[in-house]
């Protein structure tokens, strides 16, 4: 038996490649708004995820500019500046540190690393407060180097995989000539832990000729304290700079705003493109139909009859754009994740798009609520036509 | 039992075109009989297509009175919208047209049920096979219209018209788009739907032949009929 869904579905055949472009249109839009979504979930979710995996809340480095700091921090870097050693024991000693630890970052130029040679990086920690700060660090092969004088290294899992080396082997320092025997191998983190090489601090300081130096003193704070009053005291301390990771935070969202605002826009853009497409294919397909509909009322119909068939088309075709869309989303997430990454001044690691259920809907529901309204105007107009002009114009 | 269908008195219809006032239709009075096949004839511009659009309540009359099946339709002052038109019309007519207007992804059956999707009178369902036999295109139910004849499109565009028991048929210029042969065909379908089924038809045509297959000719000239 006929009804009126399967006589709008039959008739959006009519034009199969108009329809299919309609359709690719809305799904493009779809996609955007999708990933938009998908986007504002993720990012936010990945860059708290990197900064609880960093094991401390507040950062000490030498005085300097504060986002060479934050990338320091986040990232690893080069040109670095230098605080005492003793800054440990004064921090130490306040009352609102539940721990610290040291970090000592060298880079060596490696002219076997990639095609033309690379940065090789190495952080020297201390070998009992770190890996109790970083106590979420989980190893693929063997262990944390116990002596901090040891000639050893933990290798991230990239690291590893870079330098293709295992536990019991041998690391090479490039222009040190100097023999590291790996000890151990992370699994991976997802975080910039996974391509850095940990080397026992008193180690790094003696082989790069930095004795009582260190770049970066990471504080974990007690539950209880007031972090705010303890950064405020912490600034007092001459030539440190104070890094708070929640500024950090707020720093990198404030700049990921930005993009967002013009990742937004394009979403809201793509989505007018589509409403302006849709509206347009529709009253197309109703001037070619407009004496057929004027048969249609002789035949019945009553003007909403009218308005509700070709209401549905619009609707039909909003769902399958809305469909094909997260269809897309899904299968092209990684390629997304790359347009995006090149947008934003900052990027964590991990997913920077969240995808879900609840994604699906959403993107469905907006799209489905464009095609119910980019229908109405079409849809009122061919409810107007009344069934003696239509037969009129077969006279003329 | 009243077996007047359509009594129509001193119709007219009036267009304004500038200052200069057009009568199509002026002062048409006539009575045609439940179960009539009446055949309506005229030069270009005669009012033919009006005065069947003011019968067939897809057009207000400017003044005079339309009685169908003893119904007051129009007079009295009385005016229609869209909507009740649409209501009288749908009860009381059955349309078919120079062209089909079938929708081209619907098989014939489907076009033949397009109505339902608006309106289905109580059992008219049934209809639908017995319209398909009895104007002979049962077996190309399931083909497209593209797939068909001019003639096998109008049998559809008529099993479409008569699906939902309609009292009354309207064929404006049905075989203005069909050769000779086809023609003939289409008239003899018209023919023995008048006399098996007992459906009162009023057919508008350019076409003589065509005309003489009807139990009366009215003959229209200047809006008004010739005597």
């Amino acid at each position: 038996m006929i009804n009126i869904y399967k006589v709008s579905f039959k008739n959006l055949l009519r034009k199969r490649t108009r329809t299919v472009l309609t359709i690719f249109g809305i799904a493009l839009s779809a996609w955007v708004l999708a990933s938009l979504l998908g986007f504002n979930k993720g990012y936010e979710a990945s860059l708290s995820r990197d900064i609880d995996n960093m094991g401390f809340q507040v950062l000490l480095t030498a005085k300097g500019c504060p986002y060479e700091a934050a990338t320091l921090m986040l990232k690893g870097g080069t040109g670095m500046r230098y605080m005492s050693e003793d800054v440990v024991r004064q921090v130490a000693a306040e009352p609102e540190v539940d721990g610290v630890t040291p970090m000592l970052m060298q880079a060596i130029f490696d002219p076997n690393k990639g095609e033309s040679g690379g940065i090789a990086a190495y952080l020297g920690v201390d070998p009992v407060t770190f890996p109790r700060m970083k106590s979420f660090l989980e190893f693929r092969q063997g262990r944390w180097f116990t002596d901090p004088d040891a000639m050893e290294a933990v290798l991230g899992y990239e690291a590893a995989e870079l330098e293709q080396r295992e536990a019991g082997d041998i690391l090479l320092i490039p222009e040190k000539d100097i023999e590291l025997k790996v000890v151990g191998v992370l699994k991976r983190t997802g975080t910039q832990d996974d391509g850095t090489i940990f080397m026992p601090i008193r180690t790094v300081q003696t082989l790069f000729n930095k004795p009582g130096e260190l770049t970066g003193l990471g504080i974990k704070v007690r539950q209880d304290a007031d972090i705010v009053a303890f950064e405020e005291k912490l600034y007092g301390l001459p030539d440190v700079q104070v890094v708070s990771l929640a500024q950090v935070k707020q720093t990198i969202m404030n700049l990921v705003t930005t993009a967002r605002i013009m990742v937004f826009s394009i979403a809201v853009i793509a989505v007018l493109i589509a409403m302006v497409g849709v509206i347009n294919t529709i009253l197309m397909s109703v001037f070619e139909r407009y004496q057929e509909i004027g048969i249609l009322k002789s035949i019945g119909a009553m003007p909403w009859d009218i308005f509700k068939l070709i209401w549905i088309e619009t609707f039909i075709l909003c769902f399958l754009g809305g469909l094909v869309g997260t269809a897309i989303t899904f299968g092209l997430s990684k390629l997304t994740e790359v347009l995006i990454r090149n947008l934003l001044p900052y990027a964590p690691t991990g997913s920077l798009i969240q995808l879900d259920a609840r994604l699906v809907i959403m993107t469905l529901f907006s799209i489905m609520l464009i095609g119910v309204i980019s229908g109405m105007y079409p849809a009122w107009k061919a409810a107007r036509i009344r069934p003696l002009d239509a037969i009129r114009s077969e006279v003329a | 039992m009243n077996n007047i269908a359509i009594n129509a008195e001193n119709l007219t219809k009036t267009y304004s075109r500038g200052i200069e006032q057009i009568h199509a239709v002026n002062g048409v009075s006539l009575a045609i009989r439940a179960g009539e096949f009446v055949s309506v004839v005229g030069p270009s511009g005669s009012g033919k297509t009006t005065l069947i659009n003011i019968l067939g309540c897809l057009d207000n009359p400017t003044s005079g009175r339309l009685t169908i099946d003893g119904r007051g339709i129009f007079g009295d002052g009385r005016s229609f919208s869209e909507r009740q038109l649409t209501r009288i019309r749908r009860e009381l007519f059955g349309y078919i047209f120079q062209k089909f207007y079938l929708i081209p992804t619907l098989t014939v059956a489907e076009n033949v049920m397009l109505p339902f999707t608006f309106y289905r009178k109580d059992g008219a369902e049934n209809n639908v096979s017995r319209l398909l036999d009895l104007l002979g295109i049962e077996k190309r139910k399931n083909h497209l219209p593209g797939q068909l004849s001019g003639g096998e499109m109008q049998r559809t565009a008529i099993a479409r018209a008569l699906v939902n028991d309609p009292r009354i048929l309207l064929a404006d210029e049905p075989t203005g788009n069909l050769d000779t042969a086809r023609s003939k065909e289409i008239g003899q379908v018209l023919k023995e739907l008048n006399e098996q089924q007992g459906i009162t038809i009023i057919l508008v045509t350019h076409n003589p032949a065509l005309a003489q297959t009807a139990h009366r000719t009215i003959t229209l000239h200047d809006g008004n009929i010739k005597v």
